[in-house]
Order: structure tokens, then sequence, then C-alpha cells
């Protein structure tokens, strides 16, 4: 697989008569972790929606494994998985609960599974606590027991050091490297001074247009 | 964090079928809904009430009631109805749960219509159970409950689903439930005059079959073309978030 996986040709997004960015072409390659970075409002995630297929405001062409992805929606989806800025966990529910429901509509797994994926993100114990009942970082990390259990070949993450600890955060770089020697592509947005060896960047927010 | 338990590599061919991926949706809204009862009961009480409050508020004559009776059962149903939808997608949109549903694998409007059928199941179904006890109170005989009962139970999934699309509609708008009930109500007025209807005729004695068999349609109809609305208006309303 050393064709690109994504492959992004003259995106333009406007939003609120506003140019966020003009020209934007890059590849996402497999096994390549690539980091999105600008300013405030310079349009991180809405790049990182538009790639995931969220948000349809936008021109230009985005090809899956060299085909328009528009053609293949169901084939796309099936390969990526979206983490938000808003983590997919109800708080009433248990991190178990959550991570079983997160799973079954892409691939069920047995409950010891998902419990040592829980474990492995350092939530030992609280696996049958309501959600809400769980801290912010806690809540994020439900939502990060995911990349533990996916196979899907590419990974669209905002802002996933956000409400981590350092442990935490410097876990998910190892995460993040390890991924991309098994041949996995990662995308991510952070502000977070994320460094890897090989890691491509796409810089928003050098517009002509952009004001502050 | 260690990942041991992560198999190979490669596009994805297969998926989970889209009948396993409903039942999940299912499963999981109802899960939810029983972890916070008191808004299960909330529609309810609401039914109750103005059923309960009518007789007092205008006239507890046993002839008026009689006459009035259905449309009243019918007319608080509706409201009834209404007043949840906020909640169908409301927050599932705001924890994030709603985009996940979106970018799942499967058609989303079988996905919707999973969580039309329990958002039908939680509030509709509750509804019909309640009827009779409510229509014997407005002294209705007991073959006009039969019947009544009859139109809400395929009454109310055409509200659930029409409803949901009024709801995908509004969500990413501030003060929705305004707009909502202004896009659903005339919507829902067909359903309101059918069901309320049948049981006009069923009360004189005349054959109802005509009426059912046109509310059936409307049931079919939502159920074919609701969904699909819902989803396109879920996709627009994700868009601008």
């Amino acid at each position: 697989m050393s064709e690109p996986l994504l492959q992004a040709v003259d995106l333009q997004c406007e939003r609120d008569e506003r140019i966020l960015f003009r020209g934007l072409s890059f590849s996402i390659l497999p096994g390549t972790v690539t980091r999105v970075e600008g300013p405030n409002g310079s349009g991180k995630t809405t790049l990182l929606r538009m790639l995931a297929g969220l948000n349809d405001a936008w021109s230009g062409s985005l090809l899956w494994c060299g085909k328009p992805r528009s053609g293949q929606r169901e084939e796309f989806l099936r390969n990526t998985l979206y983490l938000g800025h808003r983590p997919g966990i109800k708080p009433l529910l248990t991190p178990m609960e959550n991570l079983r429901a997160l799973t079954a509509g892409r691939r069920p797994l047995p409950d010891p599974v998902l419990r040592q994926a829980l474990d492995g993100t350092g939530l030992k114990g609280f696996q049958d606590v309501p959600c809400r009942n769980l801290s912010a970082g806690q809540q994020r990390r439900v939502a990060l027991a995911r990349l533990l259990i996916a196979d899907e070949p590419l990974w669209l993450l905002d802002e996933v050091f956000t409400a981590i600890d350092s442990g935490g955060v410097s876990a998910i770089e190892d995460l993040l490297q390890q991924r991309a020697a098994e041949g996995g592509a990662v995308v991510v947005t952070t502000h977070h001074d994320l460094t890897l060896p090989g890691m491509q960047r796409i810089v928003l927010g050098g517009g002509a247009t952009n004001e502050c | 964090m260690n990942a041991d338990c992560r198999p190979a590599l490669t596009l994805r061919q297969d998926t989970v079928g889209s009948l396993a991926a409903m039942q999940a949706v299912f499963a999981r809204d109802m899960q939810v809904a029983f972890r916070q009862r008191q808004d299960l009961l909330n529609p309810l009480l609401f039914f109750v009430m103005v059923v309960t409050l009518f007789p007092l508020g205008v006239s507890p004559e046993v002839s008026f009631l009689r006459e009035a009776g259905a449309g009243i059962l019918w007319v608080a149903a509706l409201l009834s109805v209404l007043l949840s939808l906020d909640h169908l997608f409301r927050h599932d949109f705001d924890d994030g749960t709603l985009e996940q549903l979106v970018l799942q694998p499967q058609p989303l409007f079988l996905l919707v219509l999973a969580k039309t059928a329990a958002h039908w199941v939680l509030t509709g179904l509750p509804l019909v159970v309640l009827t009779p006890v409510l229509g014997v109170m407005v002294h209705l005989d007991g073959n006009s409950i039969g019947v009544l009962c009859l139109t809400l139970l395929i009454g109310t999934p055409v509200l659930s689903l029409i409803g949901s699309i009024g709801a995908a509609l509004t969500l990413g708008l501030r003060s929705a439930g305004v707009l909502l009930s202004l896009l659903i109500i005339p919507l829902y007025i067909p359903v309101l005059i059918f069901g309320t209807g049948t049981v006009a005729s069923a009360a004189e004695g005349a054959p109802v079959g005509a009426y059912l068999a046109l509310m059936g349609a409307f049931l079919v109809l939502a159920l074919t073309l609701a969904p699909f609305a819902s989803a396109a208006a879920l996709r627009i309303s994700l868009s601008n978030g």
C-alpha cells in the first residue's frame, strides 16, 4: 500500500464569507503522521471534518485510494476512524457500555477485549462508573480507548491531547508513532507541540485573507 | 497505552450488517432512556394532565365528553409527542455521538429509522397503553376506545417519523422549539383529522375500514420517506456544526 489513502486536490473552504483556505493539496500516505497546524480559527477542525465527510461545504476534490470519494462513501467510512472535539461519549452510560455501543456498528468485539482497552488507557476500576462521574480527561480517555482496538487504516483525530495529562500525552505520541510504523495513516490537529520523525505538516492560516 | 490486541492493517471490505447496527442503535437509546427515567415520564404526565384538566376546564358533562373525548385524547397525544421531539437528536448532537452515527458505514436512513423506532417505543407506545384508562375517564364506550387505541397505534409512529425530520432540521439552531412546532404541526394535521374522524365514524356505527386504510397509508408513506429526509437533514445540520 504505497499509493495515498486520501488525496486532497485544490481544496477551498469558505466560512461566514471568509476564505479559510484555498488551493490546498496534500496526500495522506499509509505509514505517516500528518499534523494540521495553525492559529485558532484558521480552519483546522473544519478541514478535519471535511476529510471525515461531516462537512460538505467545500470545493475541490478528495480522492480515496485514487478514486473520487463521493462514489465510494461506504468504503471510505468503513476504513476511517474520526474522533472529534466532542468525544461521542454518553454521560449516562458507563465506559464499557459506551465503548460497546461505539464499536457495535463497526466491528463488535468481545467484552474482555474492550475491558483490556479501557485498562490500557488508565481507566482500570472505572469501567462500570457512569461517565458523567468521570473527569473531562477520563472521558476523553474513554474515546481514546477506541484507538487501541481500532483497525481502520485512516485515523482523523481532532485535538486528541485536550484534557490529557502529560503521561497520557506521551503515551498517545507513542501510539501514533507505533501506528504509523504498522502502516496506518494518522491526521491530527493539535496545539500541543507534537514532533514525530517523518511527520508531515499542513499549515493553515497563511492566506492573504486571514484576519484575526 | 499498550496495543497488543490490534489486528493487522489492511483495507476492510466487509462491515457490520445494517440490521445488527440498527439493533445496536436501538439498544443504546433504550439503555440511555432507562438511565434517566424522569424524562420518560414527562410526555406521559403531560398527556394525563391535559386529558384530566379538560373536563375541569370546559365541562364535565357526559354528553360533551363523549363527543369531544377522542379529539382531546388525540390532541393531547400529538402535543406530548411534539414536546418530546427536541430530545430525539439533541443530546446525541451535544455529546458527539451523532457525528459517530453519521460516520458509520451503514446507510444513515436505516440508523435514523432505528432511533425513531426507539423514540416511538419510549413515547408513543406508552401513550397508546394509557389511552384505554383515559378513554373510560372521558366516558367513551368500549368500541370507541378500541378504535381510538388502534388509530393511535397507527398514528403515533407517523408523528414520530414526521417529527424526526423537523428535529433533524432544527438541530443546529439555538431556539429550535418554536420553529420545530411551526414546521411540524401542519404535517400533523392530516393525521389528526383522520385519527379523530375514524373514532367519530365508529361512534356513529359507520364502518371504519376506509379510514384505517388511509391511516395505514400515512404510516407506510412516513416509514418509507421520512427516514431519508431526516438523514439528509442531519447531514446538513452537522455540516454547519
